[in-house]
């Protein structure tokens, strides 16, 4: 079993809800990442979700934007992110990894080059956010061998014959881009939320997490009702942003809004 | 003809006319590389252009506004007093520069603009690098009523504050993108962002051949009544087809709509001419079909400039049109089959040009053109006399005078 199926298992065992954290790599430095990642899970993360920087982000907003840049100005590249999940994993087994990026960093490196480095490190799974499956045949097949979920996104705009096919290529689970537009955005409707993942359930079994929006634990509580997991990102980055003098008074602000979300999806159920 | 000239493989295919498939593949290029949440817009556009493509109501209103609104046809200019100095081939220049704004790019604008009319979208976003496009987009969105927002980079509206203040008096909402490199590619990617938040009531005006499908295709396909023209007129004027055909290429709007048309007569010589900048060596350019290596920006599949690790690296070119670090995908396959060649000159040789053309025939012409004009006159003199060459005259060079006179240390 897979370390994202073993996870979503446990907490539907325990009738919880996943909280799936996101913060860029390199950003606001390489070492800091892995201390942020560990004290992500002592706080309650269930999965870690980790951007690869990119120069071009296009569907990210500004606060991911940014940090994309800090990241690549600290001279971050792809074997860094690699290196970063590696010693993450020196101290933690089990806390699922997955990347979240753009294409083209893969595309140079390689399929297969870039499927072995993730598989030798420890990832287990990918979100490549400009590969949606109509495009993705050739990286599936490097992929499918690996045992690397890929986890595709659906948007309030994904209907028909395309939403069918992303339930039957998907693996792990299916990350549901909750409002229009890029992330950290503003209006996010929780009626419409559980009325899509409705429709998505009647079509798949896997897991449905929600992201795009959760800024706070009263949203991540009322998203946590209608999903199996809520993924939380411009909130954090900001507040790493904000103390990125201080590494000390960043953690504990990560660690205290962490848990805070943690409780409220723990009021679930 | 010129060493660059090669043409070895293109005997397989039959036509280079009937790209892209149906998802809008260009070969290995081009396609839908985007996220989720733009799989829906872009599948609502393309099937509101498959729609109007062929309609009667629909093509009669864009060539009304082209005739009367545009001006076109443009003329084809048998530049002769030039062609004499060269000594070579007869160069003949069309005149893109003539048309209302002062470049090829409101052949683009205007069929757009008509499409999201057709779709009901009241508002129109773009993207603009040296401006030119963002005033194409405002001058059609003045034209049919429509609210427009151009992103522009912060260090483009710094240099170009001329073609910011013509948006503005167009109505326009310039804003300015501080992400990134704050250039071009930048404000692509802010104007991606705005689409996909307001898709509802937006429409996303893409200024040049590049994009997700079927953004090159249509950006291509509105271009292309320059080629279209341009082989008519040279075989009413000369009596034949020409020998060769010469653009330049950023995105490479202008070089697609002179190219397509003429893609299946073998017998006519292909040339995009990408930014040397500084020179190719120096890794100061703008040329990713020279230098460059395929990869995926922009939601498409083509050459890039790009580091060790995918990240896209900035350009640098005199003409502002040209920095860009992607190219068209269609480019990109007409590169690898060997039907076009895609080759460089620099700065110093474009200004040269530039120069040239204004003193000999009396025609200042953009920067942008200037490259063109700069590897026509490296082949005219190496081709017979009675050997014709049409070159693109893709823009006129007034919003360049001040990069210009700045570049020989003159202050206006």
């Amino acid at each position: 079993m897979s370390r994202i199926e073993a996870c979503f298992s446990a907490l539907k065992n325990n009738n919880k809800k996943a909280l799936i954290p996101f913060i860029t790599a390199g950003d606001p430095s390489l070492d800091m990442t892995v201390e942020l990642m560990h004290v992500l899970t002592e706080a309650g993360a269930d999965i870690i979700e980790l951007g690869v920087p990119f120069s071009d982000p296009m569907a990210d907003g500004p606060v991911i934007q940014r940090a994309s840049e800090r990241a690549l100005l600290n001279g971050t590249n792809t074997d860094d992110v690699f290196n970063i999940v590696k010693e993450f994993r020196v101290e933690n087994e089990s806390t699922p990894i997955i990347l979240m990026g753009y294409l083209n960093p893969i595309e140079v490196m390689g399929y297969k080059n870039f499927v072995e480095k993730a598989t030798n490190v420890g990832v287990d799974g990918l979100i490549i956010v400009d590969l949606p499956p109509e495009e993705s045949a050739e990286f599936g097949e490097v992929l499918k061998p690996s045992g690397i979920d890929q986890i595709f996104l659906i948007s309030p705009t994904t209907r028909g014959e395309r939403l069918d096919r992303i339930c039957e290529v998907a693996t792990g689970f299916l990350y549901y881009v909750s409002l229009k537009g890029v992330t950290g955005s503003n209006q996010l409707d929780v009626k419409a939320v559980d009325d899509k993942l409705n429709e998505i359930r009647s079509k798949t079994s896997l897991p449905l997490g929600v992201g795009f929006g959760i800024k706070n634990p009263q949203i991540a509580e009322d998203v946590g009702r209608v999903s199996d997991a809520v993924v939380v990102g411009s909130a954090l980055v900001e507040r790493i942003a904000e103390h990125s003098g201080d590494g000390e008074k960043m953690k504990l602000e990560i660690s205290s809004f962490m848990r805070s979300l943690r409780t409220a999806l723990d009021n679930i159920g | 003809m010129p060493e660059t000239n090669k043409k070895s493989d293109t005997s397989e295919i039959e036509s280079f006319m009937t790209m892209p498939d149906k998802r809008g593949h260009f070969g290995t290029y081009g396609g839908r590389f985007v996220s989720e949440t733009l799989m829906g817009p872009l599948e609502e556009l393309e099937q509101a252009y498959n729609k109007y493509k062929n309609d009667p109501e629909f093509i009669a209103e864009y060539e009304h506004d082209l005739k009367h609104y545009v001006g076109r046809p443009s003329p084809l200019y048998h530049a002769d007093r030039w062609s004499k100095q060269l000594g070579g081939a007869q160069i003949y220049l069309k005149r893109e520069d003539l048309n209302h704004t002062g470049a090829h790019k409101i052949n683009n604008t205007v069929g757009q603009a008509l499409l999201a009319k057709l779709m009901g979208k009241r508002r129109v976003i773009a993207e603009t690098g040296a401006g030119q496009h963002g005033v194409a987009t405002a001058t059609v969105a003045a034209r049919y009523g429509m609210e427009c927002i151009v992103y522009m980079g912060a260090e483009d509206i710094q240099r170009q504050a001329m073609n910011v203040f013509r948006m503005k008096l167009l109505g326009a909402t310039v804003i300015s993108v501080e992400a990134g490199s704050k250039t071009l590619k930048d404000a692509l990617n802010e104007a991606m962002r705005d689409w996909v938040t307001n898709v509802d009531d937006t429409f996303y005006i893409i200024g040049t051949v590049a994009g997700p499908h079927p953004y090159p295709t249509m950006v291509r396909d509105f271009n292309a009544v320059v080629g279209r023209e341009a082989r008519k007129q040279c075989l009413d004027q000369a009596g034949c087809l020409p020998d060769a055909l010469v653009a330049c290429v950023g995105g490479g709007s202008n070089a697609i709509g002179l190219f397509h048309p003429f893609l299946d007569d073998k017998g006519v010589s292909i040339y995009g001419v990408e930014a040397a900048g500084e020179g190719i060596e120096t890794g100061h350019h703008a040329a990713p079909l020279s230098a460059g290596k395929p990869g995926v920006l922009h939601g498409n599949r083509t050459y890039l400039m790009e580091d060790n690790y995918g990240q896209i690296i900035e350009t640098h070119c005199i003409s502002a049109g040209l920095d860009y670090p992607g190219v068209g995908p269609e480019h990109a396959w007409l590169k690898d089959t060997g039907r076009a060649n895609y080759v460089s000159v620099t700065d110093i040789e474009a200004l040269q040009a530039f120069h040239d053309l204004t003193r000999i025939e009396g025609i200042i012409p953009a920067l942008e053109s200037s490259h063109a004009l700069a590897y026509t006159a490296k082949i005219a003199p190496k081709m017979a006399k009675d050997a014709i060459i049409i070159a693109n005259l893709s823009g006129r060079g007034d919003k360049d005078i001040h990069t210009v006179a700045a570049h020989e240390g003159i202050t206006l």
